[in-house]
This record gives C-alpha cells, sequence and structure tokens, in this order.
C-alpha cells in the first residue's frame, strides 16, 4: 500500500514541478494586494464623498480585502487546475495504477494543494491587511483592535477554502474547462449579481462565497451590505460545508467512475 | 512460487451502456515469458488492460494479479509496472519530475529514477518538459515508468508504437529480457509479426472475446499453412482447368488467384510438377510460399473487426487537374500497379489451415467481395519489418539493462 506520506511526498512533487502552481498563486497574491491596495487609497481620498450609512459602517479591514474578489478567481484556477491536469493529460490514469487507493489518492492531493492554498492565503491576506491600513490613513485600523485579527486570518483560510472546493468541483466534474466554466462566472457574476437582486438574496447569502467572505468584516454589515442572519464564524462554517460536500461528491465520482 | 505474479481473468466483461467492450474473458498469463495479446483496434485490448489496473471496474468478472484484486495489491507500483498511454504525462513536468512523483510513491529513490531514465535513453531530455516529446520520446518515457518500481509485473499498451526500428528492436529484446528473469509480461498489440517476433503465447481477442490462447508455436503450427503456387501461360485456360483437375484427384486442394495463378496446397513441390509433366502441361512458376501468420491472423479476427476501411469512392470530387496525378497511396487500389500481385487486392484470402481450426469456422473464403477489404496490404509490410533486426543488433551493443 502506497503509504500517505509516500503520496503526500509525490503530490507535492507534482505541484511544485508545473509552472501553473507559481502563476496562478502569485496572480491570486498580487491581484489581491494590488486592487486592495488601490481601493484603500481611493477610500481614503474619497471618504468624505461616501454617504452617512457607509460612514457609519465604514469597515477599514473590510475595504483592504475588496480585492478579494478578484483574487480568488486566480485561486479557482489554482485549484481547478492541480485537479483538472490530472484528467485532460490523461496521468490520472498512470496516478492510480501507482496508487490503487483512490481515498489516498484524492485526499493527499487535495492536502497538499490545499496546504499550499491556505499558506498562500495567510501571506496574502496579512500583507493586503497591512499595506491597505497604510493606504488608509487616518480611517485604518490596528491589528490589535477587535475581532481585526480573526478577519485577517480569515481572509487567508477564505482563500483557502475557495481552492479546496475548487478542487473538489474539478474532481466531480473531471474536467478543467468544465470546472472552469461553471466556477469563474459562478463566483464572479452570478454569486455576486444574485446577492444584489432583492428576491435571491435570501438564497444567494447562503452561496460559499457570499457566507464565506463574512469572516473578513470586522464591523457587522460593513459597508452598509445587507445584514446576514448568521455571524462572521457561523458564515466560514457554512462555507466549510460546501467544501465538504464537494470533496465529498469528488471522492465519489473518483470512487465508483472508472478513471 | 510464480503463482503470485500471475494475472488470471476470470469471466471478464465490460460493457459502456449498450456497447460491449469486453465480453466473458477468461485467461491466464503466466510468468517467465512474453505474453502478447492480439486483436483488432477497439477489440477491447486497453480496456482489458485497464481493468487488470483496477481503473475501471469490470461489468462482471474480475481480474486478479497474484490472486490479489490490483485495488487491494499491497504497495502497488513495486509489483506492477504498466505503459497504458505515452502522452498520460503532464505535459508541463520534464521527464525526470514526471518519474520522480511516481517514484516516491512507492518509495523509490531518485537515483532509481536516474537509471530508468539511462536505460530507456532519454537522460539528454530529462530535464525538457515532456509536451515537446515525440509519440516514441513518450514511449521511452511510459516504459520507464513502468520500469521503475522494477516490478516482476509489466503490462505494456502498445509499446511499439511510433517508435522507430531501433526502439522496436530495443522494447523487443526489452521484453524478451525481462520475461528470461521471471517477470510475467504481457504486451498487447494489433500487429502480428510484432507479437511473432516478440511473444512466447499468445492471446488473441475480437470483438472483446477470446479467439485464441495458445504458445506461438502451437499458433504457427495450427494457423500458418504451406502452400504452392503455380502459374501456367495465361492464354491457356483449358489446360489450367486441366491440371486443377489433375492436381486434385491427386488429393491436393487447389484455389484459384485472382492473377490467374493457383494456389495448390498437400503436394509437395515435385509432386505437382510431376503431375503437370504428365498431364502434359507447361508451367511459368511453381514456388513455395507460407501464408504469414498476419494472414493467419487476419483470417481468425476477420469476423471480428470493427472498423473496416472501404475504398475511397470519392463520389462528388472533380477529377484532378492535369499534373496532379493520383498521389501514390491515396488513389484507389486500381491504379496502383506497384502493389505486389502476391497480394492480390480483391478476393482476398488465406489458405484453409491444415487440421481443423475451431476459430476460423466462419468465413473461408471471405465473405466481404467489396473491393479491398483491410487485410491485403498487410502482409507486405510484415515481413521486412521483420527482417532488419539482426544486423542492427550489433550496432545496438547498449544493453537495456
Amino acid at each position: 500500500m502506497a503509504s500517505v506520506p509516500a503520496v503526500l511526498n509525490s503530490e507535492w512533487t507534482k505541484i511544485r514541478t508545473v509552472s501553473s502552481t507559481t502563476w496562478t498563486l502569485v496572480a491570486a497574491f498580487v491581484v489581491t494586494v494590488a486592487m486592495g491596495a488601490a481601493l484603500s487609497a481611493l477610500l481614503n481620498a474619497q471618504f468624505d464623498d461616501l454617504s452617512d450609512a457607509e460612514r457609519a459602517t465604514f469597515d477599514p479591514t473590510y475595504v483592504g480585502f475588496s480585492g478579494m474578489i478578484l483574487g480568488q478567481l486566480a485561486m479557482v484556477v489554482f485549484g481547478v487546475l492541480v485537479v483538472g491536469t490530472e484528467y485532460s493529460s490523461g496521468m490520472i490514469r498512470t496516478s492510480l495504477a501507482a496508487v490503487p487507493q483512490r481515498g489516498s489518492f484524492l485526499f493527499s492531493k487535495i492536502a497538499v494543494a490545499g496546504a499550499l492554498a491556505l499558506l498562500v492565503g495567510l501571506a496574502t491576506s496579512f500583507v493586503t491587511f497591512f499595506l491597505s491600513q497604510a493606504l488608509l490613513g487616518d480611517h485604518s485600523t490596528d491589528i490589535g483592535a477587535d475581532n481585526v485579527l480573526r478577519a485577517v486570518f480569515g481572509g487567508g483560510v477564505y482563500m483557502g477554502l475557495i481552492a479546496v472546493f475548487s478542487m473538489g468541483v474539478a474532481t466531480m466534474l473531471r474536467s478543467s474547462m468544465l470546472s472552469l466554466g461553471i466556477l469563474m462566472p459562478f463566483f464572479f457574476l452570478v454569486s455576486q449579481i444574485l446577492s444584489a437582486v432583492p428576491g435571491a438574496k435570501s438564497v444567494a447569502r447562503y452561496f460559499p462565497d457570499q457566507a464565506g467572505s463574512k469572516i473578513m468584516q470586522v464591523v457587522p454589515d460593513a459597508m452598509n451590505s445587507d445584514p446576514a442572519p448568521y455571524g462572521p464564524w457561523s458564515g466560514l462554517g457554512i462555507m466549510a460545508l460546501w467544501v465538504v460536500a464537494a470533496l465529498i461528491g469528488g471522492y465519489l465520482v473518483l470512487k465508483e467512475r472508472d478513471a | 512460487m510464480g503463482l503470485w505474479r500471475m494475472i488470471e481473468a476470470v469471466g471478464l466483461t465490460k460493457r459502456y451502456g449498450a456497447k460491449t467492450a469486453v465480453y466473458n474473458l477468461s485467461f491466464q498469463v503466466r510468468p517467465g515469458a512474453v505474453t502478447g495479446f492480439l486483436g483488432p483496434n477497439g477489440s477491447g485490448k486497453s480496456t482489458t488492460m485497464r481493468m487488470m489496473l483496477g481503473l475501471d471496474r469490470p461489468t462482471a468478472g474480475h481480474v486478479t494479479i497474484g490472486g490479489h484484486a490490483f485495488r487491494s495489491l499491497p504497495n502497488a507500483p513495486r509489483q506492477v509496472g504498466a505503459l497504458l498511454d505515452a502522452k498520460a504525462v503532464h505535459g508541463g513536468r520534464s521527464a525526470r519530475n514526471h518519474l520522480l512523483c511516481l517514484a516516491q510513491l512507492a518509495g523509490i529513490p531518485a537515483a532509481r529514477v536516474d537509471e530508468v531514465l539511462g536505460v530507456v535513453g532519454l537522460q539528454d531530455v530529462a530535464k525538457k518538459r515532456s509536451n515537446g516529446f515525440s509519440l516514441g520520446m513518450g514511449q521511452r518515457l511510459g516504459i520507464a515508468a513502468a520500469l521503475l518500481g522494477d516490478p516482476q509485473v509489466l503490462l505494456f499498451d502498445e509499446p511499439v508504437n511510433g517508435l522507430d526500428p531501433e526502439g522496436i528492436l530495443w522494447v523487443r529484446n526489452l521484453m524478451k529480457q525481462l520475461a528470461s528473469e521471471g517477470r510475467t509480461v504481457f504486451v498487447s498489440s494489433h500487429l502480428m509479426s510484432e507479437m511473432a517476433l516478440t511473444a512466447d503465447h499468445l492471446i488473441v481477442i475480437g470483438r472483446g472475446q477470446l479467439l485464441s490462447d495458445m504458445s506461438i508455436k502451437d499458433f504457427i503450427s495450427a494457423n500458418s499453412a504451406d502452400f504452392a503456387r503455380v502459374r501456367i501461360p495465361a492464354d491457356r485456360p483449358e489446360q489450367r482447368e486441366k491440371l486443377t483437375a489433375s492436381l486434385t484427384e491427386a488429393g491436393g486442394g487447389v484455389m484459384p488467384e485472382p492473377d490467374g495463378a493457383l494456389r495448390v496446397t498437400g503436394l509437395p513441390l515435385p509432386r505437382i510438377s510431376d503431375l503437370a509433366h504428365a498431364s502434359d502441361v507447361r508451367l511459368w512458376e511453381l514456388s513455395p510460399h507460407q501464408a504469414s501468420l498476419e494472414e493467419a491472423y487476419m483470417r481468425m479476427t476477420q469476423g471480428a473487426v470493427d472498423y473496416r476501411s472501404t475504398a475511397d469512392a470519392k463520389a462528388g470530387l472533380q477529377p484532378p487537374p492535369p499534373g496532379y496525378g493520383p498521389h501514390p497511396g491515396y488513389g484507389d487500389p486500381a491504379q496502383q500497379p506497384r502493389l505486389p500481385a502476391e497480394v492480390p487486392q480483391q478476393g482476398w484470402y488465406a489458405p484453409p489451415p491444415p487440421g481443423q481450426n475451431p476459430y476460423a469456422a466462419a468465413p473461408v473464403a471471405p465473405a466481404p467481395a467489396a473491393p479491398a477489404p483491410v487485410p491485403p496490404a498487410a502482409p507486405a509490410p510484415a515481413a521486412p519489418a521483420a527482417v532488419p533486426a539482426d544486423p542492427t543488433a550489433r550496432q545496438t551493443s547498449e544493453d537495456p539493462r
């Protein structure tokens, strides 16, 4: 039996020897940091133009994480490619011939890629936070303030979970193109639009990204957003449930279907 | 001993929806020999091999390696090495890294990776991304992956595809060497000629069903028949009938060939000559021939070929402008006089085998009277492919081990 440490070791080799790993993770970092910094600088300059409600619920931490909307897409690409290239290249058959225990194979792969995504996510969120606070000037907050560390740490976890969720979906769909074709529009458009539509709002707030992103808010209902019927940790919990569901789905597909 | 290296399929069946890819296949693959797995395209060879590796789940029956289903095999990569698809490699990863991640799975040291890269001759491109590899290089990489764990059971799916003659010879010797070390070597192919040179044992399938399971020696003696070709002056049809009659009377089997020659079985050459002399018939040709294994294989799988090419009628196409003659090898068969007459284009048939052959029961003379069934082209290149083996053997002193 291929032992779990051996599979982990092998998956680490796989992940570090393809260039897509580097560029997707770098993209996630750069996009999130740069966009967060830019918006922070902008809001700092135009703070007086904000509406009263927005000023009342101004959340410097959350503003810093504005880049997450785009940055998470790079994480989605990373997660999808980690799994999807096994299928598109046919490597999956070589891999499964070497690791007949499909559960060990899948969860080792996801553990390695997920841990890497989490690390990059944490680095991203901390860098984003400090840079954006520096740019927010007078309106900034401090890492020592109430709930701020939770939000910053949560931002990193959020990115990691998005990547793992994408891996689960890609395992279910067994195709990079299909997975990207579904996940990218979903996170970038569908989820964002539905969360602004009055009727769909109550459903959309349970989508993984909408629920999970609550962890990054320090001020409840930050920036005059809609109040959610759950708190930051429950939000992250809802997202985690989505991730678990995707992983179970992926595992069942991998276990039952012919490779 | 030895039993733990045996591959055993029992009643193996695989259906994809309405299509049955493999039906009730039972056979054993023994260690210490190269077992050829032969069948036309789409006959279920790859499906069978995927089921052996636990990639596809059989609809019915089971296949075990050393008594274990592959999925429950302890440390599979150290026991079973497989080449399934040469291109099943992440193109962005270098050859060495590809092998390294496979090696790490089984706890194989990195030094072994460089070793197998040397064995397959890829050490110079080890650091290159594999998407720049040719099919032949991909095959070598796949073979390297199979050899990595020094396994006792090796499965190769069409390993010679895309290899140059030197590579083919190398694979052939490698298979034999692996088998001589007591390993179980299972090689699929759709080329009888290749199998005749490599395999000790042959398993032939068609449409997913077992057609033959015997040693290559038995296969040859059961399936290849000697015959004599007799040619008489073309302008004397009455002589032809006369000779046919006297040959038949003497107990020979006579079949006309499309170009007017006669194919005579069951009579030695001198006797044919004597009979011709006695009936006062002049002979233009009296030559000994042996039906190739390729022909025997064709006959066996004739009823089981899924994808058969037909002559290109080119309906609706303009005749080519002057100056653009028919492209060699692409025109319709009638326009190709360069094909050897020995391989007739229409009404091709193989001689009936001596002794009964349970597998050829169906069509003795092939039913498809359609112009140019697939077989004709094959036998011709088959023989030459085998011949140049020896000269190259000396040049490539490179020991595969």
